[in-house]
């Protein structure tokens, strides 16, 4: 049986059923998004405080602009499509892989900066706060044996642990504290609190987005390519509508990046 | 992406060049927002950098998306689609300080 409306565009319509099928997937896609940033706000006006310059500026713009070059070279590689250059498509979508597996690269490493990252309420009332170098070897926080080393700092008020971006020179040094003076150790998962539960809940979706998007991507460019020697047309079709879903997850990190590491 | 047109590929090398470089652009503008100074609100920073995110958004969706010239089938869906987005974040903002009864504010 033929799938009708692959290449041609329907009567009624004026385009290729991919294409309305894509498009009304990117519009229930914009409404999830929608909700998650709608709770993003309302957590936001309903916190008591929320952290500023918890995440690296400089991790957000450098995968602002490996997704903007992903989304040029997904372009790029669709017009080589149209112009007939099949060698041009390949080297334009292995670009965009790249890049693709580049973005989530960073990605992980941020998470596990975060994952690394503990706040360590001790007995006299401060805050160990830094990223973990090393635990001793009888370290049991149940049993409050050994010691656990932290990169970071001691402070006395919680509250200067939130606004990291109006604090000047803050100074980090190795703080070694013991498992015996320790009320409460939590690293900065998503459980530490509402920043970082939505953080990892927008990020995360956003990166199973891309991860989904790089499999389509891979599958097009490896062995989905064939169709190009059987219905050029058809293919072009395809990294038409991959692409438009691509240039979607751009446009959804256009916004995470500003609302989680500027705002 | 309207595939009624003939495509050029020399022309979508320019055309990319130049939104990468008002993705670029965009980028620094909104660090540099981010950073002015505390006399400068967060509520006034917030609202500044979500201009330069949407006229970036637009570049990104009207050039690359090529919604600047895309079929009336499209844009009747988009239509639906930000009618119904405003209308979540309208009722978010609507909703924004209702605390259901009994809520103890610090």
């Amino acid at each position: 049986m033929e799938i009708p409306y692959t290449v041609q565009p329907r009567p009624d319509t004026g385009i290729y059923n991919a294409k309305v099928g894509i498009w009304l997937f990117l519009a229930s896609e914009v409404m999830l998004f929608g909700g998650l940033f709608s709770g993003y706000v309302l957590l936001r006006v309903g916190a008591d405080q929320w952290p500023h310059g918890w995440l690296d500026v400089r991790f957000g713009a450098l995968n602002t602009i490996i997704l903007a070059l992903s989304a040029i070279t997904t372009l790029l590689a669709w017009a080589a499509c149209k112009v007939g250059q099949f060698g041009k498509f390949k080297f334009f979508h292995a670009c965009t892989l790249l890049l693709a597996l580049s973005f989530l690269s960073v990605k992980m490493y941020e998470y596990h900066d975060k994952w690394i990252h503990y706040e360590i309420k001790l007995s006299d009332g401060t805050i160990a706060d830094g990223h973990l170098v090393e635990k001793s070897a009888d370290f049991d926080l149940a049993k409050k044996t050994g010691t656990i080393t932290l990169h970071g700092r001691i402070v006395n008020d919680e509250n200067l642990l939130y606004d990291l971006r109006s604090q000047k020179d803050i100074k980090l040094d190795e703080v070694t504290v013991k498992a015996a003076d320790i009320v409460k150790m939590e690293n900065y998962g998503p459980w530490h609190n509402t920043f970082l539960a939505i953080y990892f809940t927008l990020t995360g979706l956003h990166a199973l987005h891309i991860l989904g998007g790089s499999i389509v991507i891979g599958y097009l460019w490896g062995p989905g390519s064939k169709m190009w020697k059987r219905d050029p047309e058809r293919f072009t079709n395809r990294i038409e509508v991959s692409g438009l879903f691509w240039h979607f997850v751009d446009l959804v990190w256009i916004f995470l990046f500003p609302v989680l590491y500027l705002t | 992406m309207n595939d009624s047109h003939p495509v050029d590929f020399n022309s979508y090398i320019r055309r990319c060049a130049y939104v990468f470089a008002a993705v670029l652009c965009a980028v620094s503008l909104m660090i540099w927002i981010s950073f002015l100074p505390e006399h400068f609100s967060w509520a006034k920073k917030v609202a500044m950098i979500l201009v330069v995110a949407c006229g970036n958004a637009f570049v990104v969706a009207g050039f690359l998306m090529h919604l600047i010239s895309e079929k009336k089938m499209i844009y009747t869906l988009l239509a639906f689609t930000v009618f119904f987005f405003a209308g979540l974040m309208g009722l978010t903002l609507y909703a924004m300080h209702d605390f259901p009864t009994g809520t103890q504010l610090h």
